[in-house]
């Protein structure tokens, strides 16, 4: 990937510390701080459609971030992030359910959990690589699937299962304002935990796994330990941010983690930028905001004469779909880097202003 | 015993429409490397596009079948074409993903045109079934077995004559090669797309005909997975004996499941356990090619 520096010239680093930095300059850090200073501020000028968005894209953005671990740093494929997903949504109401652990504690528990399935089904994955992997993900996908519909006692069946709302002190975050919080913790938390996990010697590890996995081999990387990792690693993001879509709902219902929503789950990556922290989250608020924009352009088109021909009422559901192979293809063919190349451009641009080249 | 009996001919029926599905996947894997995760959307374009010149048009069965064989051949070219020719020298996920993504619009577009509920063809058999040794099957299952086994024999023939099935053959092998003797790989790839595109619509045709018209049609692409890996990926008589033992596999797990466990929907989820336990022992499968990495 083409990286464009915005590094000074003459600022040479003495020491890999200074080099792996996570924020080059002051000016970023404080860029960043002041970020999420304002995002704390959202739920007081959001309205409800809007925090609901945004509590969205926080969790899935978490889940997207562990898959992009998986799949843009360490280059395997996985088509059943959903079904992680899910695992970690029933296990997190079922602790709180079965055993009276707080919500507080049983969303990282959940993840443990959802780490603990997710190696089980990666111990192929330390033999395999590629399209073999990819398809035995697929075939995890349909198991987990499977189990959900089948254990009662763990997910309750075809009825489904409802999740305690998130307590912490006596205090109830049962609203959209103060999950908002909750999940900007939480987002926060394991954005930092990832980027800090990639300027590591482990980090280093993955991304050599992904770019020559024999080389990798051959420098003394122990591939069935750092893709086994890998997939723990993805499985337990997915896990926490199953546990915060369970505990936000305060439902988890068996039917909604199709293959279908795996696939959601690539594309956000894929939109936002493979092996990019923050494109996951770009990519995430895409993929979320994508059904939205459908929605507004067939409520802007109806009574006209292409509504009339098509019926776009009803095909919403449809569109929508549609709309979601389209943009994986299109991001794939014309933009493979994603936004988070896009986005280095465009801070590239403005830095080197009226002299770009 | 007689149930056992109807399960295992079913599951032969089936897995000969799998071993034709997975033939077809293993076409385009044999030629360009790609894995067409939209496998199954070719069985439900297929069927579709028949069924609409059937009951729209109310062309007979002989007229409307060889226009969509017609059809297909086109939209397997345009497909490579349009979508698939600058994917070439991409890494493996982004080519994955691109069927992948291929898969769900058409899908979302064929529920879009023609509705989510099952449609039936009109018949085309004037008596429903027909008596084999005791059994009674029905006719459009004898015909979907002749049409499976119809189409073997011509892949096997169209590989080992045609001029056609050789140049794709030499293609699959070593495309510079290819290419140094004057083989249009480009082309080779098209007619591949082409070729499986057209073989899957004719088993969509038949599921349509046996099962009536739906989306569940693009599972079969789905199931196509357990037969390749079972048969080795780049084996074409490999994916016929897949899709046969994952045809007769998933009705006998319904025989035992329904006799003794009652668990329910093995038969949907038996196959996929099948395919992690040979991804775990055996991943090239029982005549695909090993392939030996050399730094």
């Amino acid at each position: 990937m083409a990286n464009i520096s915005l590094i000074p010239s003459g600022d040479f680093k003495t020491r890999y510390a200074a080099d792996t930095t996570i924020f080059p300059t002051r000016t970023s850090r404080n860029f960043a701080i002041l970020g999420v200073a304002l995002l704390l501020l959202c739920p007081v000028f959001m309205d409800r459609y809007w925090l609901n968005l945004c509590i969205q894209i926080g969790y899935l953005g978490i889940a997207a971030l562990g898959l992009n671990i998986l799949v843009g740093f360490t280059g395997q494929i996985s088509i059943g992030h959903a079904a992680f997903f899910g695992f970690g949504a029933f296990s997190s109401a079922w602790l709180s359910n079965s055993f009276g652990i707080p919500v507080a504690l049983a969303i990282p528990l959940a993840g443990v959990m959802t780490t603990g399935v997710g190696m089980l089904f990666g111990i192929p994955a330390a033999r395999l690589k590629g399209l073999y992997l990819a398809i035995a993900t697929l075939a995890a996908q349909y198991i987990l699937q499977d189990f959900f519909s089948r254990a009662d006692w763990f997910t309750g069946g075809t009825a489904g299962t409802i999740a305690e709302p998130f307590t912490l002190f006596g205090f109830a975050f049962d609203t959209d304002e103060s999950f908002f919080y909750v999940v900007l913790v939480y987002v926060v938390v394991m954005y930092i935990l990832a980027t800090n996990l990639m300027r590591s010697r482990d980090g280093r590890a993955l991304v050599a796994v992904r770019d020559h996995y024999l080389s990798a081999e051959i420098m003394g990387i122990n591939l069935t330990k750092y893709r086994t990792m890998s997939f723990g690693i993805s499985s337990f993001y997915a896990g926490i941010g199953g546990a915060l879509y369970a505990h936000y709902l305060q439902f988890v219902s068996v039917e909604g983690f199709t293959i279908l929503f795996s696939i959601q789950f690539l594309g956000m990556i894929i939109i936002g930028g493979l092996g990019s922290i923050m494109g996951s989250l770009m990519g995430t608020a895409f993929m979320v905001l994508l059904p939205e924009v459908m929605q507004a352009i067939t409520t802007a088109l109806s009574g006209t004469a292409i509504d009339a021909a098509l019926n776009l009422k009803d095909a919403i559901a449809f569109l929508r779909e549609m709309a979601i192979g389209l943009v994986i293809i299109l991001f794939l063919v014309f933009e493979p880097d994603g936004l988070a190349h896009r986005w280095k451009q465009i801070k590239a641009y403005w830095k080197l202003y009226p002299f770009s080249h | 015993m007689t149930l056992f009996f109807q399960l295992l001919v079913n599951g032969l029926i089936v897995g000969a429409l799998y071993g034709v599905v997975a033939m077809s996947f293993v076409l385009i894997y044999k030629a360009s490397r790609i894995v067409n995760f939209a496998q199954g959307e070719f069985l439900l374009i297929g069927a579709w596009t028949c069924w609409w010149l059937l009951t729209s048009w109310q062309l007979p069965f002989w007229i409307g079948f060889p226009i969509t064989l017609a059809f297909m051949l086109v939209f397997g070219i345009v497909l490579q074409v349009v979508v698939l020719r600058p994917m070439i020298g991409e890494p493996i996920i982004s080519v994955i993903m691109v069927t992948i993504g291929l898969s769900i619009f058409f899908q979302a577009l064929m529920k879009w045109m023609f509705g989510v509920f099952a449609k039936p063809f009109p018949t085309i058999f004037a008596s429903p079934t027909v008596n084999i040794l005791g059994l009674d099957v029905q006719t459009v299952y004898v015909m979907s077995l002749v049409i499976s086994i119809l189409i073997m024999a011509g892949f096997g023939w169209f590989f080992k004559y045609s001029r056609m099935g050789l140049a794709m053959r030499a293609t699959a092998f070593d495309q510079q090669v290819a290419q140094s003797l004057g083989i249009s790989v480009r082309h080779m790839f098209a007619m591949s797309w082409a070729i499986s595109a057209m073989v899957s619509a004719v088993a969509g045709v038949t599921v349509g005909v046996v099962n009536g018209v739906s989306s569940a049609l693009s599972f079969f692409g789905i199931k196509v997975f357990p037969a390749v890996i079972l048969g080795g990926l780049d084996s074409v008589a490999g994916a016929v004996l897949g899709g046969l033992i994952v045809g007769v596999l998933e009705n006998l797990a319904h025989y035992f499941d329904s006799q003794w466990l009652n668990w329910g929907n093995m038969y949907e989820i038996a196959p996929f356990y099948v395919l992690i336990v040979i991804l775990m022992i055996k991943p090239y499968g029982l005549f695909g090619t090993k392939d030996i990495e050399r730094v």
